[in-house]
């Protein structure tokens, strides 16, 4: 006679996953995000809000108040954080990765860059990079694109799409595919030719962190693909830590605020809507 | 101000020829195989530009899926206008320019009070001119995603610089699009007037759309 399976019965089944408690994996959010075990230097551990592991191929999201800074950290130095950022409780209001580029007069991402709305304001600004190595034109991955490029593209596989994934992270925030914007990625570079031509110049190392300080309440979509013109046969896609935590948001006076005309203007505009709203 | 050119549209059956006044919008139904021809009459007008899918209005026109395929910024015959799902919406099949910009967006209100200050406020801006045009299609504020702008020219430097600097287009010259699937073009013929994309004199556009003979 076979011995009775440990899930047979309600009750096996219940001790079955309790003793699931206390697994640890490489990705996994950690809770309460306060007992991550190296807060940043000068932050209080009962000030992370949110402390995650997000493996490649994989995604997350977050809604984060305002004057929260997220650190998106490259463990292994082939991470590429795929992020999209909407205004928490008026998501039409959205990253527009062509004002930020074109307002702000540079392509190139990096520290005191302001990712902007489409309606004037700042949804987030760059305080940190560590990296350099950006990409704000050129998107993320297709289900199309990875099924050609890797066999297959679907969020189950082995080589999930950013726009599957990004689609996943919309809709369980109440939004569609057609909310879904273009793009900025961290930690894998794109340069531009004289000719237009577009250069992947990949990684700048392991260990490499951006940090992001939402200007606004923001619901932050972030996915762990690998960049669309990174020229490897594979699907090469490693760890990204995620680690929020309670900062203050650019104030006048502070040099990120002044730090260019359109930029101050961008403060100005977002001041001017949260006071307006009662917020700040 | 030029002297207008008349359109030299592609061969063909004439669906619809209109000119665009100044800081108007203008959109269609381009069916599959027809060709779309803009052309600018008095040289160096933006025309900013979205397309659709007729049959989902979610699968839209995509910059960077543009720009991955192809592997450059700019837009030029040969270039074929992806969707955000990396489909095929249309095909540069002519260019009489050179090259085309998709990088900048499109202004609007908001943004140039960034750009130039708030004293732009009442100005009139082309996501004014997508806006109401696209309402005529069911579409909205969230079906607004970065566009092409026809005409436009928009450099990078080594360091990242970019910035909307003096055109490149002249009076007559067109760009000619065939349509891969059926399409809702929408086109805001540019109202800017605080920087060089439209020789800061906004002027009329051709927009013609031609059935191809059988061959």
């Amino acid at each position: 006679m076979a011995t009775a399976s440990v899930t047979a019965s309600a009750y096996g089944a219940r001790d079955h996953a309790r003793a699931q408690e206390g697994t640890t994996v490489d990705a996994m959010p950690v809770l309460p995000a306060s007992s991550w075990p190296t807060p940043p230097e000068g932050t209080a551990a009962e000030d992370i809000v949110w402390a995650e592991t997000v493996a490649g191929g994989n995604y997350t999201h977050k809604v984060l108040a305002r004057g929260t800074e997220v650190r998106l950290t490259d463990l292994s130095g082939d991470a590429c954080a795929h992020v999209l950022l909407f205004s928490a409780d008026r998501p039409w209001e959205r990253l527009n990765a062509a004002d930020t580029v074109k307002v702000l007069w540079n392509a190139y991402l990096g520290a005191g860059h302001l990712l902007l709305s489409d309606q004037g304001r700042v949804l987030a600004s760059i305080t940190e990079d560590t990296s350099g190595r950006h990409d704000a034109l050129t998107g993320t991955s297709t289900l199309a694109r990875n099924v050609e490029r890797y066999g297959d593209g679907t969020p189950q596989s082995a080589s999930p799409a950013g726009r599957e994934l990004f689609k996943l992270a919309a809709l369980k925030n109440g939004l569609a595919p057609r909310d879904l914007p273009p793009s900025v990625s961290f930690f894998q570079g794109v340069r531009i030719a004289e000719d237009g031509t577009t250069e992947f110049t990949g990684s700048a190392g392991a260990g490499k962190a951006v940090t992001l300080r939402a200007e606004q309440d923001v619901t932050v979509l972030l996915a762990n693909v690998p960049h669309p013109l990174d020229p490897s046969p594979a699907y090469t896609c490693g760890c990204l830590e995620v680690l929020a935590y309670r900062a203050r948001p650019t104030a006048a006076g502070d040099a990120l605020w002044d730090a260019t005309p359109e930029g101050r203007r961008a403060f100005l505009n977002t001041a001017e809507y949260l006071t307006a709203r009662g917020i700040a | 101000m030029t002297t207008a050119v008349t359109s030299p549209y592609a061969a063909g059956r004439v669906v619809s020829d209109e000119t665009v006044p100044a800081r108007a919008a203008w959109s269609a139904i381009v069916r599959r195989g027809q060709l779309l021809t803009i052309t600018d009459l008095h040289g160096n007008q933006a025309g900013d530009f979205l397309v659709y899918d007729a049959h989902d209005t979610s699968v839209r026109y995509s910059a960077p899926d543009t720009i991955q395929a192809q592997g450059n910024i700019f837009l030029t015959t040969g270039s074929v206008l992806l969707s955000n799902e990396h489909t095929p919406l249309m095909t540069v099949v002519e260019d009489t320019c050179g090259r085309h910009d998709t990088v900048g967006g499109a202004c609007s209100k908001e943004s140039n009070s960034l750009r130039y200050g708030h004293h732009t406020w009442s100005q009139h801006a082309c996501v004014e001119n997508f806006l109401a045009e696209g309402s005529r299609h069911g579409l909205g504020k969230r079906d607004l995603v970065s566009n092409i702008n026809w005409y436009m020219n928009v450099p990078v430097e080594k360091d990242g610089t970019l910035g909307i600097v003096d055109g490149i287009s002249a009076p007559g010259l067109k760009v000619v699009l065939r349509a891969d699937t059926d399409v809702i073009a929408l086109l805001s013929n540019c109202p800017q007037i605080n920087n060089p994309c439209n020789g800061f004199d906004p002027s009329a556009v051709q927009m013609t759309i031609t059935e191809p003979d059988e061959s």
